[in-house]
């Protein structure tokens, strides 16, 4: 598609919530010294923040909508819309938005639904809520994104386990004339096994033998429940089709990398998204990054970013951003967006 | 370019950690006890930035010294 203006709206206020358990990759016992030195520079990340088993995404975006809410002072029968994006709902069903609709206090009247994307899932859901808002009726909106993918990946998967850590987070969106931003959103399908969890689903349902541990080669060993996740493809599609569509984007708002305050990437690794960097010409002070603490929080790793290294900056000041998810599906998405102050909490341990 | 320079480029970014005297043009990298698909994105990473290649995961796949690397690189300059 060629860009998507969605006109009278804003974000004004972000939230993110981690757990407080932390995992240290130059602990992981399934690699060699040598190799968690390579694994930490490679991908940047030294530590993640892990769920116990009793907290789910839900419970890390709730804890955020809370907080949120509580400093934007936001009459809670004013929200008409609540987006929960995840690839870890609560439920095979019913939606947790509408599970999160009742635990937030929220009218019967705010429409309430699950999206089920990842990496991208940020500003996809931006621009759901966006084009929602921009309907006309409806003022205020919450979206809440996040998982814990730590739950999904087995601990003997050296590809899989450093690599992503646990985030719930939300972002409250109002009307407001004058504002706006531009999206473009791009699919993939062909590429849907480069990351996936095989069992589980409608298409492999759960059977005996998806518990069975596979030695899919030294150091990778999961079950069909487990994530999976072919690494070399993942870098090739994110280095090539990723800056193709931020040129895209560039040549469509008739802008420059040099433009822009902050370019706020999906935090995949460090290698992958400095090869990113580097091609498009964004400054390393463009170019905020919460790999080193977070790890890869999937669909929350653009808002958790912004709480964890901008918050100030996001209070304090107008920025103009360029926001950029890409990943599982395959699914990638960028949007230019000028962003008024706002509300912007520090990072909050749960 | 030429193959001497650009299996120095490759040399060092792994010369810290491994010992690089098993590392020449015609060694299978495969067969090389510490390599990894971590390396090969090193790799591939190194390549994007020194010589505005991008190799196709077939061609990576295909690569099994460094000097079939090189060919490839060369080719699609």
């Amino acid at each position: 598609m060629a860009q998507l203006n969605i006109d009278n709206w804003k974000i004004t206020g972000i939230a993110a919530a981690v757990p407080a358990t932390v995992t240290e990759n130059s602990e992981y016992k399934h690699l060699s010294p040598i190799e968690r030195k390579l694994l930490i520079k490679t991908t940047g990340i030294e530590r993640k923040h892990i769920a116990n088993k009793n907290t789910t995404t839900s419970d890390l975006c709730e804890v955020a909508a809370n907080q949120l809410l509580d400093k934007l002072e936001w009459d809670r029968d004013e929200i008409d819309i609540l987006v929960f994006v995840s690839q870890s709902p609560d439920y095979y069903l019913p939606a947790t938005a509408i599970i999160l609709q009742n635990k937030l206090g929220l009218k019967s009247s705010c429409m309430a639904f699950d999206v089920g994307l990842g990496c991208s899932g940020y500003v996809y859901g931006l621009s759901i809520v966006a084009g929602l808002i921009n309907s006309g009726n409806l003022r205020k909106a919450l979206l809440l994104v996040g998982d814990v993918s730590s739950t999904t990946v087995s601990e003997n998967d050296k590809s899989t386990y450093p690599l992503f850590g646990d985030a719930g987070t939300a972002t409250a969106i109002e009307r407001a004339e004058g504002h706006g931003g531009s999206f473009n959103l791009k699919s993939d399908g062909a590429g849907f096994e480069t990351i996936i969890i095989r069992d589980g689903g409608i298409r492999n349902k759960v059977k005996p033998s998806s518990f069975d541990v596979k030695e899919i080669s030294p150091g990778i060993n999961r079950r069909d429940l487990d994530l999976e996740l072919d690494g070399l493809e993942v870098f090739n599609f994110s280095i090539t089709k990723v800056p193709k569509l931020i040129k895209e984007t560039l040549e469509e708002t008739k802008s420059t990398s040099e433009e822009y305050d902050y370019f706020v990437m999906h935090q995949a690794n460090l290698l992958m998204n400095e090869t990113i960097r580097r091609k498009l010409k964004f400054s390393k002070e463009q170019t905020p990054y919460s790999l080193k603490n977070y790890g890869n929080t999937s669909s929350a790793s653009i808002p958790l970013t912004i709480c964890s290294q901008l918050n100030t900056e996001m209070e304090q000041k107008k920025n103009k951003m360029l926001l950029c998810g890409f990943g599982v599906g395959l699914s990638w998405a960028t949007l230019s967006i000028d962003c008024s102050p706002m509300v912007c909490l520090p990072v909050i341990t749960v | 370019m030429d193959l001497g320079e650009f299996t120095g480029k490759i040399k060092e970014e792994f010369e810290e950690d491994y010992n690089m005297e098993d590392l020449n043009p015609d060694t299978h990298i495969k067969d090389m006890v510490w390599w990894s698909s971590m390396h090969m994105l090193v790799v591939i990473a190194l390549i994007d930035s020194e010589y505005d290649v991008i190799l196709t995961t077939d061609e990576i796949k295909k690569a099994t010294t460094l000097r079939s690397l090189f060919e490839i690189v060369k080719a699609k300059k």
